[in-house]
């Protein structure tokens, strides 16, 4: 449970973007993060909500995307989307991988006022 | 208005996690974060690496506990420096709290610094901490489907330790399911077995660590 911790570093993100543009009030926040990841979103919502409380960002919603894992076999040279941390090629399976998608954490965007 | 962001969550801590692999790339240091659950037998692998390493290398060791300095006392009766990082409840440590802990070393020379982090399967796989290598021990006690139900912390690991090997028997313990999951979540990962008890693989590890820091040495 570190998303009390994760939350921390979107609020210092989000406020630094707020103070960057001038912004008044964040009523949207857009994650993205890759299938790798254990992030449960709800427990993210909930532990940013507590933290947020009389920032800028008060009230915000927390909107997370979840992008699959993406896998390039370096024996059969194709890529592929592949079920959740299970490393084998499907067309081969060669565990001779590299790991192209899947590990992302970002902040895509913001919607303000 | 929608204003486009595009920065990585875990910034701060991996910009903090660089700065500290080039100091301690400058040092010729080579640092092992080491994680798994409570009473895996982390500080006991600690113990015994540096009972093998104390005469030929510098060691230290940094010891994360939620309260209390019971693994630090511990360490500092074998003669080597450490400090007691205390997370007061947090679930793992970040690269900030490697930076502060170094503070309260001086003037330090080490070859080897040990990392011990927050007793957690979870968390502690998220944050890189400024080290070369990746360790979670996981004991024989623990059961064999913890590669499975944890995928990611072995997922991010370089090196698993295999614990209280000499009780084995006892747990009903399926060593092949293990190395199936293993080899299903990260085929590239070392696993060594060791008993703490009676001693068994730990020169096996110690002159993997050993190799380890000479090859980063030399690099």
């Amino acid at each position: 449970m570190h998303e009390l911790s994760i939350s921390e570093n979107i609020l210092y993100i989000v406020e630094n973007e707020a103070h960057k543009h001038n912004l008044k009030r964040i009523k949207e926040i857009k994650i993205k993060t890759g299938e790798i990841s254990d992030i449960i979103p709800e427990n993210l919502e909930y532990c940013f909500e507590i933290i947020s409380k009389g920032t800028v960002a008060e009230g915000a919603k927390i909107i997370v995307e979840k992008l699959p894992i993406k896998i390039l076999c370096l024996d059969c040279g194709k890529e592929f989307t592949i079920k959740k941390k299970n490393l084998q090629c499907p067309e081969c399976n060669s565990k001779n991988l590299k790991i192209i998608g899947g590990n992302e954490f970002f902040i895509e965007s913001m919607e303000a006022e | 208005m929608e204003i486009k962001v595009l920065r990585n969550i875990f910034e701060s801590n991996i910009k903090q996690s660089d700065e500290l692999k080039k100091i301690f790339k400058n040092k010729g240091t080579y640092v092992v974060n080491i994680m798994g659950s409570p009473g895996a037998g982390k500080t006991s692998v600690i113990v015994e690496l540096i009972k093998k390493l104390k005469d030929e290398l510098k060691i230290g060791v940094i010891e994360a506990d939620c309260e209390g300095k019971i693994d630090a006392e511990k360490i500092n009766s074998l003669g080597i420096p450490v400090v007691q990082l205390n997370s007061g409840g947090a679930c793992h440590i970040e690269a900030a709290s490697v930076d502060k802990a170094m503070n309260n070393f001086e003037n330090w020379a080490f070859d080897l610094i040990l990392i011990e982090n927050i007793g957690n399967l979870v968390c502690p796989s998220d944050f890189e901490i400024g080290e070369d290598l990746r360790m979670v021990v996981l004991s024989i006690p623990e059961g064999d489907d913890k590669v499975a139900k944890y995928p990611k912390m072995f997922y991010t690991c370089d090196v698993m330790v295999i614990s209280k090997f000499d009780v084995k028997d006892y747990f009903n313990y399926n060593m092949q399911r293990v190395l199936t999951d293993v080899q299903r979540v990260n085929p590239k990962m070392e696993v060594f077995p060791v008993s703490c008890t009676t001693g068994y693989g730990i020169d096996k590890l110690s002159k993997f660590i050993k190799d380890k820091i000479f090859e980063k040495k030399l690099s």
